[in-house]
């Protein structure tokens, strides 16, 4: 479920471009506004307002967004103003530039998102890089870690909910097999997780937890240290359980020393307007604590109010 | 009703445009043993006197009557599918059929556009439920299964832009792979593999070119029949790729998967082969029947005109 609130009587899109362009005027800028505004607009409403803005005032509202704000709020309003597709081309793309951590967040695209929003993202790709996501991640990668991204990125897979429980067996075997032999990169392990239908690949792990008694993540837990490793078990969690998994990077990201922006911005933009609410219900279950006061304790300024409007906080 | 002269009237059910199926249900049902045996002998092409009294059936003629139905009627249902659905019951074929048919996937992959791929991987879903990738990977073993999985799971940049100096490098990763590295491998060369499941077209093809520039050679001269080869030549130079296999359909002791290539290619490519010209001779020499006039048809400036007469 989203989290994201839009007004039963939304203003027409021309007055919203007015008031954001308002916002923009004069010396500092009313962050406010921006945040009453594009906080509250869902993503068919905010390429409205670009396209709207973009033609009154002959200048790119993401430009202008760039020019007025400033740091995590800036890259938040920023990240939250694109449409889903674009938003996710544009953190594949950041992502296939930084270093092997920044593999997390291919992983996390390429597996939580729903096989057409996935492709979805890699139109948007096209469009924006001039390029395809699986070339970058190709050519950006190398080794086990582009054995497994590759067909991660490139899946189209069936989204019906219909299991083979003989299939689940037999690979639930093979899986078992193989990380118990520490083959972890096989080509057996890489075509389950890289191919078969989230329905089917819950089936297995039932299966093997069944079977063997441990959760599949919990044999994969053999070395801390090992990249490769981790990178598998968030593959895993993003394809059976995403909103454990997006409890935890929040877990991790806010109460680090020192938050985690980075994840907390990602999370908070990419999940609004889908599924934080039964994140946050997961992170309070977890923690104790509501999600939307670990980010007022964590955070502040416009980059807390921006989170806490997008986390469907109702204003005290 | 007065019974038509069977040889004449089967001659002509079976020949033109369209088969006249009611003649030929009505000679067959009608005739009594007597029609039947005057057919047999008035027709020596399809009937021989054998020494043990009695007309014997010229099988490989029979065959070859029974194989024109079935491709004319393959080729109707062919062209009648909705591209995406065609597409993606070719691809369950080949995977259903085995290694000598996977050029099928490669030819599929390869030279449709990016969207067309697309819309036969959402047919997949639909008609299958279960995802192209998916029932490649667990089908096929060996070293080709990168290879094919990569090639159907791409969404191509099908724009002009391409990087020169990309293309040189990685000109030479080919180079390396086709050369220096495991020569009896090619296929196991990851980056190569890469290579030709990412890059655009475009891309691919500035690198043919370069290639054989740089190094005096193309870049499937030395290579041995087989996937890669289909993959190089149906990303690069389509135009050959399909030239090749059209020549293999119709020579003499053409096996049953390149007769079968026949229909596929022509259905599926007529627009450009419309443009080539060069293919009509070959199939007016080759084939015969109703097939070749559905054949010829296709690949014709106009649509087939129905003989009502």
């Amino acid at each position: 479920m989203a989290t994201l609130t839009v007004p039963s009587a939304v203003p027409s899109v021309s007055e919203d471009c007015e008031q954001l362009r308002k916002a923009f005027a004069g010396w500092g800028t009313n962050e406010n506004l921006i945040i009453d505004i594009l906080g509250h607009r869902n993503a068919e409403q905010r390429n409205l307002i670009r396209k709207t803005y973009g033609e009154t005032y002959g200048e790119d509202l993401l430009k202008a967004l760039n020019k007025e704000l400033t740091s995590d709020f800036e890259r938040l309003v920023v990240l939250w103003t694109l449409d889903p597709a674009e938003r996710d081309a544009h953190l594949a793309n950041e992502a296939t530039k930084r270093w092997t951590s920044s593999n997390q967040v291919l992983v996390e695209i390429a597996c939580t998102r729903s096989a057409n929003q996935l492709l979805h993202a890699r139109q948007a790709y096209h469009a924006r890089f001039k390029k395809s996501l699986e070339e970058d991640v190709a050519h950006h990668t190398t080794g086990d870690f582009r054995k497994l991204l590759l067909p991660l990125v490139s899946a189209y897979r069936y989204e019906g909910d219909e299991v083979n429980m003989s299939l689940a067996k037999t690979e639930a075997k093979l899986l078992h097999e193989k990380i118990s032999d520490k083959a972890y990169s096989d080509d057996d392990v890489v075509r389950v997780f890289g191919t078969r239908s989230k329905a089917q690949i819950n089936a297995t792990l039932n299966h093997y937890k069944n079977e063997y008694g441990n959760d599949i993540i919990e044999d994969l837990e053999a070395d801390p240290k090992d990249d490769f490793l981790a990178l598998l078990r968030s593959t895993v969690k993003c394809l059976v359980y995403p909103e454990k998994y997006f409890e935890e990077v929040l877990r991790s990201a806010i109460n680090k020393r020192g938050t985690d922006e980075g994840a907390l911005t990602r999370v908070v933009s990419t999940r609004a307007e889908f599924d934080l609410k039964i994140i946050a219900d997961e992170y309070q279950r977890r923690n104790s604590v509501p999600l939307t006061r670990a980010i007022v304790k964590d955070t502040h300024g416009d980059y807390e109010k921006m989170l806490l409007v997008l986390a469907g906080h109702e204003e005290a | 009703m007065a019974f038509p002269n069977g040889i004449e009237a089967l001659d002509k059910a079976f020949s033109g445009i369209g088969v006249d199926e009611k003649s030929v249900i009505n000679i067959v049902a009608k005739s009594n043993d007597e029609h039947k045996r005057s057919l047999r002998t008035g027709c020596p092409k399809l009937f021989t006197e054998d020494d043990n009294g009695f007309e014997r059936s010229d099988q490989s003629y029979i065959k070859n009557l029974q194989h024109q139905f079935n491709r004319f009627r393959d080729a109707v249902v062919l062209s009648l599918l909705h591209p995406w659905e065609r597409d993606a019951r070719l691809l369950e074929e080949a995977i259903k059929k085995g290694p000598k048919h996977y050029n099928v996937i490669v030819e599929i992959a390869c030279t449709r556009s990016s969207d067309q791929l697309l819309g036969a991987r959402k047919a997949y879903h639909s008609l299958f439920d279960i995802s192209i990738e998916e029932h490649l990977a667990s089908h096929i073993q060996a070293t080709e299964r990168k290879l094919l999985v990569a090639l159907v799971s791409a969404y191509r940049y099908e724009g002009p832009i391409v990087k020169e100096d990309v293309v040189k490098s990685e000109a030479q990763i080919l180079y390396d792979a086709l050369e220096n590295a495991d020569k009896s491998n090619p296929l196991g060369h990851e980056d190569a593999v890469m290579i030709l499941a990412t890059r655009s077209k475009p891309h691919l093809q500035a690198l043919y070119q370069h290639y054989s520039k740089t190094y005096g050679k193309t870049l499937t001269q030395d290579l041995e029949e087989g996937i890669l080869k289909d993959t190089i030549e149906c990303l690069c130079t389509p135009e050959a790729y399909f030239t090749r296999v059209l020549e293999a359909a119709v020579e003499q002791d053409a096996d049953e998967e390149s007769k079968a290539a026949l229909s596929r290619v022509i259905v599926t490519q007529r627009e450009v082969l419309r443009k080539e010209g060069y293919v009509a001779d070959k199939i007016q020499d080759s084939l015969s029947g109703l097939y070749k006039e559905l054949m010829l048809g296709l690949i014709a400036s106009g649509d087939i005109k129905v003989d009502d007469s």
